[in-house]
């Protein structure tokens, strides 16, 4: 940067930022504090912050209700199984279109967006009546299928805009190498589209973990992940904050350190095309 | 080894059919209540005693209704047990798609069920589901802060008492709230408060030719006594509490009366979670002197939808956890006062159960009680808080998301009521009636 | 510069996806059109015959469509304003040179990461609760009366929950773009003497038209299509009922799956609508 910044502009966009940050962060924050207080401690008037008896017992009393690492485990195959298959199959078909296109690509691009706007509520006897036939319901299978499908339109988008970015003149100067299509893939794009994948990959997971329709309504005991983990403690009897707080943070953890981790790959694919 | 084979001939002593059967994997869908979850620790003597293992899938009430509707209704058999109320088990039982619970055996004394459970959970005669707990409705009163009002609680009170009381017990400068009571959105919410309350005050849904009667000037009675009653004596934000939000208010010692169903009456005398549990006295609900009392009658009961593959596994589920030997289970590991109530007669005459403070007013409640014959004016349903016709679900809750925003104070009684004739006159056409 | 070799490849490579999401949309979109002429009641014997545009007519006359339609719109725009709004000044914000900017730019994406029925439980539960909830406290300590939020402000507080569930997403896009951006441009323009106003007008929003349009595309996509939070929040009272949850409610409460499809189809036409509008304009930001 050329300008030189004063210490005080500093010092105030610090405050400043900071204190926005921990304002939006504030209810994920209070979740987590809440989850290791007693139910009473939970609801105290004036409310308690830092100062309280830490407690493991409302952990200890949802792990016993619910066997939490059956769900994570399914949340894992679900999200990770949709996202790959989506991957493999959306990273030709961006490839295509971004390096052959055609007049119709944009067109194309667009009606895959639109099979988005398919109210999920809509369909939702269509598919379940689908799914008995196939005997694909409550299969992780099946509900990796869905996921897939319906996250699919935006990993081509995300991949397209990516791939657009890559420089066609060294397609063209690899071609006059005698380069075939397999090696352009293999030595020229994946390299320079891997950060463009990676963060695709990330977004769709958080997205496919994060679906709380198909995955609520397509399963039962076998394939349901921390979507219907949640919703058994949605409305409990009696004083619940601590415990719904500690399955809360249950459910959201794992997700929260994936995406904390690999915020810097996530961040750097996450243009859509919009930088320009 | 020997256990095992005697566990086997064991179930083979209650399965229809004699054949030592595998040991099967029953997935069983049930709401997230505090009986149920109790039931889910101890289904290890059940896997004790039979063999066969149990998957919950443990659900929120709204989540799990929509969930095995969705599932009976397309013959999805994703489960080969469902928790169903008494409002579910008529309908699909006459439709074909329960297991008859008729052929139980012997040892299992059906007819131990109390006969207003049993009446609610058949069809013509045939039993389409087992009550788990059953319940009704009846105040629940702070004994301390009725005395500091000067009142003294009937055990038959009428509404005038009850809300002169909520009026006299109010100090909302201390957070006390005179009344709580449903005002959350639902036909298993507010809809079953107000539609039992109703038939207090002389109201019913429909007449006999099936037209919708909330243009009767006892449903506008009923609406604007209780939007009164809870304008002047309820809690803030009372149009979003429902049992739970309701149950924990009571709990925190912010209501004076709560009037809801009788199960919460173990919880709020449970020190464990309740700050007011030695201070808690019963009532049954009130009446307006017309006859009727305003209680309703519920069930929460485990039923076998029709083509499981499991019908035998599922059928020795339910008679273990429906039997009276579960019950003794339960008051063995954490007392009578937390054995589910309201399912058998014996229970009732069990000399330690007649302990447990609340057992006689619920027992006195779920008898008073009449599905069959539920409002002054004669009508074409039976239920007491709700119309046992498919349709009624999703006509209810319509309706009480406009009694609810009544409450709020987000439109007049009138109005609320002018909105709900009119919808459940066009979903009442729109099902052909 | 493509060669008949490469785009008959590249057609081969598109082949699966265009296969399965064209599946995808057909087979569902053929059962409810199907579903949609019919009477169709699961809880009174299923299929009840043909009943031509009775469905349609029935959705569309129902007292609670056109408020539905309003909700929708209401929600999905003032989501859409406060997240954009509130995302480009977080971005520029962001964009300064401060202490410690990667744990900021990490407290404020994680709302994204967080499932939409556990924000919708947290918020309902532990904020907006009126006799236990923080906000109520924070009230209290005012000595304000506690707003009853999901009731008395049912629409604002679904929009609330919703933004803070997407500020993040559009902060990171717009971050990104503004980082972009040229920086001696605007030191050349504060040369000049331009007041920071006309700077932001003439130079940052134009340069962030782009990213705010990817934005409103996106969001769009998904917020039409909200559910958990109002299914645990409110449940459609208080004037929330959007037209995804009046579908929800034909379908799963009343069990009208006919009347249910028919709904679904006018969904599909006003999501198709929002997108044609949507796509023209971003077709045209894209290109250029």
């Amino acid at each position: 940067m050329a300008r030189k910044i004063t210490t005080r502009r500093k010092t105030l966009n610090t405050l400043f930022a900071w204190g926005i940050g921990l304002l939006i962060f504030f209810p994920i924050l209070w979740t987590i504090l809440t989850s290791f207080k007693t139910e009473a401690q939970a609801i105290a008037d004036p409310p308690v912050f830092l100062f309280f008896d830490w407690t493991l017992e409302n952990y200890a009393i949802v792990q016993e209700r619910s066997d939490y690492m059956r769900f994570l485990w399914n949340s894992v195959i679900l999200a990770g199984g949709s996202t790959v298959i989506g991957i493999a199959i959306g990273v030709p078909a961006a490839w295509s279109m971004a390096f052959v296109p055609s007049k119709r690509t944009k067109d194309i691009l667009m009606w895959m967006l639109s099979t988005k706007m398919l109210p999920a509520v809509g369909v939702l006897y269509p598919i379940y009546l689908l799914f008995i036939k196939l005997g694909l319901l409550d299969t992780r299978l099946g509900l990796t299928i869905v996921l897939m499908l319906i996250n699919l339109p935006i990993i081509i988008w995300m991949l397209y805009t990516y791939f657009k970015e890559i420089p066609g003149e060294i397609l063209e100067a690899a071609r006059m190498d005698g380069a075939g299509l397999k090696e352009e893939i293999l030595y020229i794009l994946t390299p320079m589209a891997i950060p463009g994948i990676a963060s695709t990959l990330l977004l769709n997971i958080i997205l496919a973990w994060n679906e709380a329709f198909w995955t609520l309504n397509l399963t039962a005991a076998k394939a349901a992940p921390l979507t219907a983990f949640i919703a058994s403690y949605s409305s409990p009897e009696g004083l619940f904050y601590a415990k719904l707080s500690a399955a809360s943070t249950m459910a959201i953890a794992p997700i929260l350190i994936l995406g904390w981790f690999s915020q810097k790959q996530l961040v750097r694919g996450l243009t859509f095309g919009a930088v320009k | 080894m020997a256990f095992h084979i005697r566990a086997l001939l064991g179930a083979c002593s209650v399965a229809a059919l004699c054949v030592p059967a595998a040991a099967e994997t029953l997935t069983i869908a049930t709401v997230n209540n505090g009986d149920m979850i109790r039931m889910q620790g101890l289904t290890k003597d059940f896997t004790e005693k039979t063999g066969h293992d149990v998957e919950w899938v443990t659900l929120e009430e709204n989540v799990l209704r929509q969930r095995v509707t969705q599932d009976i209704a397309t013959k999805g058999g994703q489960f080969d047990i469902m928790t169903i109320g008494m409002y579910e088990t008529p309908i699909w039982g006459k439709q074909g798609w329960l297991v008859s619970l008729d052929d139980l055996p012997e040892s299992y004394d059906a007819d131990d069920i109390l006969p207003a459970m049993r009446g609610g959970l058949s069809v013509d005669g045939t039993l389409y589901a087992a009550p788990f707990y059953g319940e009704s409705s009846m105040i629940m009163y702070r004994t301390d802060l009725m005395e500091k009002a000067g009142l003294e609680m009937p055990d038959a009170p009428t509404w005038e008492f009850v809300a002169d009381a909520a009026r006299k017990m109010t100090d909302k400068d201390n957070e006390i709230y005179g009344i709580c009571l449903r005002g959350k959105a639902g036909w298993g919410e507010n809809m079953a408060f107000l539609t039992a309350t109703s038939n207090a005050f002389g109201a019913r849904w429909f007449d006999e030719d099936w037209k919708p009667q909330f243009d009767s000037p006892e449903w506008k009675e009923t609406l604007t006594f209780y939007l009164d009653l809870m304008n002047e004596a309820g809690p803030p934000g009372a149009s979003t509490n429902g049992f739970n939000e309701n149950l924990s208010l009571f709990q925190q010692g912010k209501c004076g009366m709560w009037i809801d169903a009788t199960v919460a009456a173990s919880f709020v005398t449970n020190p464990d979670d309740s700050t007011v549990a030695d201070k808690v006295g019963f009532a049954l609900a009130p009446d307006t002197g017309l006859g009727k009392r305003g209680n309703w009658l519920w069930a929460w009961a485990l039923g076998i939808p029709a083509g499981t593959k499991k019908e035998a596994a599922a059928k020795q589920f339910i008679e273990w956890a429906t039997s009276k030997e579960y019950l003794e289970l339960v008051a063995s590991e954490e007392g009578w006062a937390n054995v589910p109530p309201g399912t058998r007669t014996s229970l009732y005459e069990n000399p330690e159960y007649a302990k447990v403070p609340f057992a006689k007013m619920t027992l006195d409640s779920i008898n008073s009680a009449d599905p069959t014959n539920p409002t002054v004016k004669p009508v074409p349903y039976i239920g007491v808080q709700f119309v046992a016709i498919p349709e009624f679900a999703g006509i209810a809750t319509q309706v009480g998301q406009e009694f609810s925003a009544a409450l709020a104070g987000q439109q007049s009684a009138d109005e609320a009521l002018a909105k709900a004739q009119a919808l459940t006159a066009e979903e009442m056409e729109a099902a052909g009636y | 510069m493509a060669t008949q070799h490469s785009r008959s490849a590249a057609r081969i490579m598109m082949a699966p996806a265009v296969i399965l999401l064209l599946g995808w949309m057909l087979v569902p979109l053929t059962m409810t059109l199907y579903f949609s002429f019919k009477k169709y009641l699961p809880l009174r014997g299923g299929d009840l015959g043909w009943v031509g545009f009775d469905n349609y007519v029935r959705f569309v006359s129902s007292s609670a469509f056109w408020p539905s339609i309003q909700t929708t719109l209401i929600i999905v725009g003032g989501v859409l304003l406060i997240t954009v709004v509130l995302g480009v000044l977080l971005s520029m914000l962001l964009d300064q040179p401060m202490w410690g900017q990667g744990v900021v730019r990490i407290l404020v994406i994680a709302p994204f990461f967080v499932m939409p029925t556990v924000s919708a439980l947290v918020w309902k539960n532990m904020f907006m609760d009126p006799v236990n909830g923080l906000l109520a406290y924070l009230w209290k300590f005012f000595g304000a009366q506690p707003v009853e939020w999901l009731s008395d402000a049912s629409i604002f507080s679904i929009v609330l929950i919703v933004s803070w569930q997407w500020l993040p997403f559009a902060t990171l896009i717009l971050l990104t773009a503004i980082q972009s951006l040229d920086s001696e441009q605007l030191e050349a323009a504060e040369m000049d003497g331009a007041p920071p106003l006309s700077r932001f007008g003439h130079i940052v929003l134009p340069h962030l038209s782009r990213a705010i349009t990817i934005v409103v595309l996106i969001q769009t996509i998904f917020l039409l299509a909200i559910f958990a939070e109002i299914f645990v929040t409110t449940q459609g009272s208080f004037g929330t009922k959007t037209l995804t949850y009046l579908i929800f409610q034909r379908v799963l409460e009343s069990q009208n799956v006919g009347l249910g499809s028919a709904g679904g189809v006018y969904a599909i036409i006003l999501a198709n609508i929002v997108a044609i509008f949507l796509m023209r304009i971003v077709g045209k930001n894209l290109d250029a």
